[in-house]
């Protein structure tokens, strides 16, 4: 079979008569004539890449990622695995979704349209705010799109971004690229036992705030429990609130504007990816008052020519491709294929589904903390706080020589400070949670 | 042959097409029973409550009322909409692939040397000396090629406040450079298409941080100066960014590395026929010369002593995605460049600018620019190219880019790319000349075979309604 791409790509279809008869139509007597190029620069096509059959590179590439150790993984911090129902890959795989482009002719492509809008719905419901956008790219690129809009819409000349002193280290450092060019600077808030502490926010934060981030659950999957507060005094200081959660902890969390957040962000690939070594969906959903200042794609209902309700990109004139250099991102392609998925997810599991995993997350880690807690050399939780899927234990052996002790016994967690290790559960490694505390008391005494 | 087709048009409720979610069935749970404090949580939770049958359904009518690649020729311009090779999505299924993020390099070993290796697949090709896989998109790449430009300068002690860019240039530029913090100055095209070098060494100064250019440009045509525009660039201190959207046209044939670029970036969703997805995910690798690689994102790959391992480059501009982008994307890029190989890249780049020579040649349209690689640019003429391209939809074929670069009036920018053979292109171009013989009347009424009819661009900006609990306050 690998003779048949010694003639060049196996996806062009050409016979080598149609070749012959295009060149003729064209009036060339080659290819190479069509290719308008200055020798200097001319480049003879020796890559050094050997084609290969695709039985072969089936092979190869599934003998590549064999090397990868099999392990259980209890980890989380932004990333999470939940069980992805058959359902989102059979019907996302079609190739109407799948090989489509962005919906710039409407009428053709009612269809993705109708799934984002459903898409931008359900986070309307989630998060209570009016306006979701069609995605961003992860939670990180979000957070720094957020830091732009409130940069944007607000009125004063403050310059300072506030973040909780715990986050994800990966979230900051995209957050502190997309705030540079814009003039602001990062600064962080401390924390009290894994919540914010109010009282050094509130010493803080001053009219030269610009935006103060807060997440829920946090990093460390304590659910922040003054939300409410850390709304008011952002209002105090006429900045606004940007709250970081996702879709799942949305479920049953307090409606995010009801605790004053003017926007919300996060990776709601959560629902219909998995971890996918770190892809996401940026969760991007705001005030409408803020609807023009928006970054990325917004779909809208419309109507057409036979009067009928239909669907289409909307807003436009805010999109790099109009505005150029004064647009509100540089963002195009975006993630809107994880979008159909993360919907069909959240369809597929319905308003109890979504109560009913969220609780889960809820009573998963409450219980494997208690028994690790049992355990000689283990303290679980550190804080004292209500988790979701994750929590902090200390323990007395360092926690890299525990991390990597677990990981020969085929487990992953992270260890997060000298004594501190992560771990998180959810329903898709609760089958090992025996195995890992049996694992956990040969590595931690 | 007259050209028929008609999509499929689900109409099940007497609002609109196929019913939304929330029209079919919606339940409210309460939070009753969830353990937290009431002050924490909220009271109840009101979303779609579908059955996987009735849901099965939904999407697969759906998926029915849009056009993808598999459904038939898709000649976006600067798009490439290749077909997208079936088995790059087996191989990105595999449970291995699947890992969380803060893995162990150790126990990752597999998923590092794939990356590593597309790494080099990508350097090889682009001519470049290293390559980041982080950005998630084009756009997010030339972010990461201005982080990069800004990094060298400031190193150097050379503020520098400019970015010139061409007026035809994709408004991610623009935006890009924006975002960056830089003024952008525009470069006026020349009256071949190409870039002006007057207009060039007028633009050019001690402020330049960076080019950017595309080359095919968004005409299809080659900057044939281009070591002269890089001399110039370099002479002022400056850096030439590579925007790689159209490189689908060079491959095999000329790298932007030997070009005298100093940074480009890679869309491997186009040149690379990993799907689109209907607005993403893509993937926007870039690449740098030896003396700018101190500068890329953290981490980097590279291959030490017991392996391969994460480390974070000396100078590193630090991140622009919470990890290493779009992963699975970049499985499906390597896999298929390597069922390619070097006979596969260049075979693909010779027929995607033999289509583009062919289609141009059956189409009546004016093409005023020539001569064009991978994609043209003709002339709607007196007809409004928008009104060409919703007409189009009724012959069962994707129309052109329209109304840009505005250098053409009234643009119909074509790209089939190589994935269609010669009765398919025939079959475009009739599209194209049925609707060119074709009166204003008849295109004002298209399109009137696709699975809605002429949607009201102005009625959904004036009257927002983004969710379905914006309609029901409406109505």
């Amino acid at each position: 079979m690998t003779t048949q791409h010694s003639r060049g790509s196996p996806f062009a279809p050409h016979t080598d008569e149609e070749t012959a008869a295009m060149l003729a139509a064209v009036g060339a007597e080659s290819v190479e004539e069509l290719f308008d190029i200055p020798d200097p620069v001319r480049f003879d096509g020796e890559f050094g890449i050997e084609p290969r059959g695709e039985r072969e590179l089936r092979a190869e590439t599934r003998a590549l990622l064999g090397r990868n150790d099999d392990l259980t993984e209890f980890l989380g911090r932004g990333h999470y695995d939940h069980y992805v129902p058959s359902l989102v890959d059979h019907l996302a795989d079609r190739s109407e979704f799948l090989t489509s482009y962005t919906q710039y002719q409407p009428e053709i492509t009612q269809g993705f349209l109708q799934v984002l809008f459903e898409y931008q719905s359900m986070l309307v419901e989630l998060t209570g705010l009016e306006v979701a956008n069609c995605s961003m790219y992860d939670a990180a690129t979000a957070l720094g799109e957020a830091a732009t809009l409130a940069d944007r819409v607000r009125e004063t000349s403050g310059s300072t971004v506030l973040v909780p002193e715990l986050m994800r280290e990966e979230r900051r450092s995209v957050l502190e690229n997309y705030t540079e060019g814009a003039g602001l600077s990062v600064e962080t808030y401390p924390h009290d036992d894994a919540n914010a502490d109010l009282d050094a926010l509130t010493e803080i934060a001053s009219e030269e705030t610009v935006m103060i981030y807060a997440e829920s659950p946090t990093v460390r999957g304590a659910i922040e429990e003054r939300l409410g507060e850390i709304g008011d005094l952002t209002d105090a200081n006429d900045a606004l609130f940007v709250l970081g959660s996702d879709p799942v902890a949305l479920s049953v969390l307090e409606e995010p504007a009801a605790v004053g957040a003017d926007v919300v962000i996060g990776d709601a690939a959560t629902l219909g990816l998995g971890t996918s070594y770190g892809m996401g969906l940026g969760l991007f959903a705001t005030r409408e008052e803020f609807v023009r200042q928006v970054p990325g794609r917004l779909v809208g209902a419309s109507t057409d020519s036979g009067g009928e309700r239909t669907y289409t990109l909307t807003l436009q004139t805010r999109e790099q491709h109009i505005r150029r250099e004064r647009a509100t991102s540089n963002i195009c392609t975006n993630q809107a294929w994880v979008a159909l998925r993360t919907a069909i997810h959240a369809a597929w599991l319905g308003p109890s589904g979504l109560v009913d995993l969220a609780t889960e997350c809820l009573e998963a880690p409450a219980e494997l903390a208690e028994r690790l807690d049992d355990l000689t050399g283990v303290k679980a939780p550190v804080h004292d706080r209500h988790q979701f899927r994750e929590f902090v234990a200390r323990t007395d052996q360092p926690a890299e020589a525990v991390r990597e002790t677990l990981e020969g016994k085929g487990f992953a967690v992270h260890a997060i400070d000298d004594h501190l290790v992560q771990v998180c559960v959810t329903e898709t490694n609760t089958e090992r949670t025996d195995a890992l505390v049996t694992a956990f008391r040969e590595a931690a005494k | 042959m007259t050209l028929e087709y008609t999509q499929a048009r689900w109409n099940t409720d007497e609002d609109g097409y196929e019913a939304l979610l929330s029209e079919k069935n919606e339940e409210t749970v309460e939070t009753d029973d969830v353990p937290l404090p009431d002050d924490l949580k909220r009271d109840e939770l009101t979303l779609p409550e579908l059955s996987e049958p009735e849901l099965a359904r939904h999407y697969t009518r759906l998926s029915q009322m849009n056009y993808g690649v598999e459904s038939g020729p898709y000649p976006l311009g600067s798009c490439t909409m290749k077909y997208n090779p079936k088995f790059t999505e087996d191989v990105a299924a595999l449970p291995s692939a699947g890992v969380h993020p803060d893995r162990s390099p150790e126990s990752i070993q597999g998923t590092l040397e794939l990356l590593h290796r597309l790494e080099d697949q990508l350097a090889r090709i682009g001519g470049m000396d290293a390559v980041t896989l982080q950005p998630p998109a084009g756009a997010a790449g030339e972010f990461v090629g201005i982080l990069i430009a800004k990094a060298y300068h400031e190193s150097r002690n050379d503020e520098r406040s400019e970015v010139v860019i061409p007026d035809a240039a994709h408004g991610t530029n623009f935006a890009s450079a924006a975002m960056g913090g830089y003024d952008v100055v525009e470069l006026p095209s020349g009256e071949d298409g190409r870039v002006d070098l007057d207009a060039l060494e007028a633009a050019l100064s001690e402020e330049t941080a960076a080019l950017m250019l595309t080359n095919p440009n968004t005409l299809g045509l080659f900057e044939r100066d281009i070591e002269e525009i890089a001399g110039m660039v370099h002479d002022v201190g400056g850096l030439l960014y590579y925007d790689g959207a159209n490189l689908n046209a060079l491959l095999g044939r000329a790298r932007p590395g030997d070009m005298g670029f100093d940074v480009m970036h890679y869309n491997v969703h186009k040149t690379f026929a990993t799907p689109h997805g209907g607005g993403g995910p893509g993937a926007g690798p870039v690449g740098v010369s030896e003396e700018l690689a101190e500068f890329l994102p953290n981490p980097h790959v590279r291959e030490g002593d017991g392996g391969y391992e994460l480390y974070e480059p000396e100078s590193s501009i630090g991140k622009v995605h919470g990890f290493m982008g779009n992963w699975l994307v970049l499985i499906k890029a390597y896999a298929y460049i390597a069922r390619l190989g070097d006979s596969g890249l260049s075979d693909a780049s010779a027929k995607a600018v033999l289509n583009a020579n062919y289609l141009a040649s059956q189409v009546e349209y004016d093409t005023p620019y020539e001569p064009f690689h991978h994609e043209f640019v003709a002339s709607a003429g007196e007809q409004d190219a928008a009104d060409v391209a919703k007409r189009m939809l009724d012959y069962g074929v994707h129309p052109p880019t329209t109304k840009w670069p505005e250098l053409v009036s009234e643009a119909l920018m074509t790209e089939p790319t190589e994935v269609e053979n010669r009765s398919s292109l025939d079959r475009l171009a009739q599209a194209f000349n049925a609707v060119a013989g074709e009166d204003r009347e008849a295109i004002e009424a298209a399109p009137e075979r696709t699975a809605a009819g002429r949607i009201d661009q102005t009625e959904a900006a004036r009257n927002l309604r983004l969710s379905w609990r914006a309609l029901d306050e409406d109505s």
